[in-house]
């Protein structure tokens, strides 16, 4: 089994055919995670894949509770196997809203932003971490529409996003939900420049 | 456990262990009593996807 190491952590990597190989987008939302953790946290990661941000931050915090989201199972399984406490579910689907305990300090999510068409989608699990839908916002407006209910007053996110997603649109649908907004990090890679944008609750 | 809830409903569910060991429950299921619907759970994994997503 093939392995990277990043920042403290060994991570596993799964069958590249089945499960999203950590790339320029991982790294970055790893980045800005590792920063703005704090030991004592409760973090949610939505759509974890390999597991690659959730087994950073478990390599660098002892005392942080992380538990992870996945829809393929391919990638529950590697999560699983890199250490991380997962579920398999549609982002929050199977997560009780508005209980103290699924209340978290921060929520992460690395969406899949491509715009696709009908006739682009492929039926296999890995498309999931690419289909953004027609507007490549798709998946990212489905966990807006959710997100507040899984966060403490005082929480906040970090949402990855690339220029083809639109930034601007993002933050100001941010904003519209009653985010405090900035960017906590951002890479040009070769035609996209990436974006993790920070959003908290006041 | 506590976190969990079915994904039709969001109700609470009923744990079934069938195997576990000191950190956590490697299978069993996890029953939704309103929905009348078992979630599978499969090496260490919950699978809480409605079922006509669970393939």
């Amino acid at each position: 089994m093939v392995e990277i190491e990043y920042k403290n952590a060994r991570v596993k990597l799964g069958d590249p055919d089945l499960v999203y190989e950590p790339a320029e987008d991982s790294f970055l939302l790893a980045d800005a995670a590792l920063e703005d953790t704090e030991s004592g946290m409760r973090i949610l990661e939505v759509g974890t894949g390999s597991g690659f941000v959730s087994a950073v931050l478990r390599a660098n915090f002892e005392n942080v509770r992380i538990i992870a989201t996945e829809i393929n199972p391919h990638a529950a399984r590697c999560a699983k196997k890199n250490g991380v406490e997962v579920l398999r579910t549609d982002l929050f689907r199977g997560i009780k809203p508005r209980s103290p305990e699924a209340r978290f300090d921060l929520i992460l999510f690395n969406p899949p932003y491509l715009p696709t068409s009908e006739e682009e989608k492929v039926p296999v699990w890995l498309n999931y971490a690419f289909d953004g839908g027609a507007s490549g916002r798709e998946t990212l407006e489905r966990f807006f529409a959710e997100v507040r209910a899984y966060l403490r007053p005082g929480g906040r996110i970090l949402v990855l996003i690339s220029s083809i997603t639109g930034v601007e649109a993002v933050q100001e649908k941010m904003e519209g939900l009653g985010f405090d907004v900035d960017i906590a990090g951002r890479t040009k890679v070769s035609f996209e420049e990436l974006v993790v944008v920070r959003g908290k609750l006041s | 456990m506590d976190i969990l809830a079915c994904p039709v409903c969001k109700g609470d569910l009923v744990l079934n262990v069938v195997e576990e060991n000191e950190e956590e429950v490697i299978s069993g299921t996890l029953y939704c009593p309103a929905c009348g619907e078992h979630y599978p759970i499969d090496e260490g994994i919950p699978n809480l996807l409605p079922p006509d997503l669970r393939n």
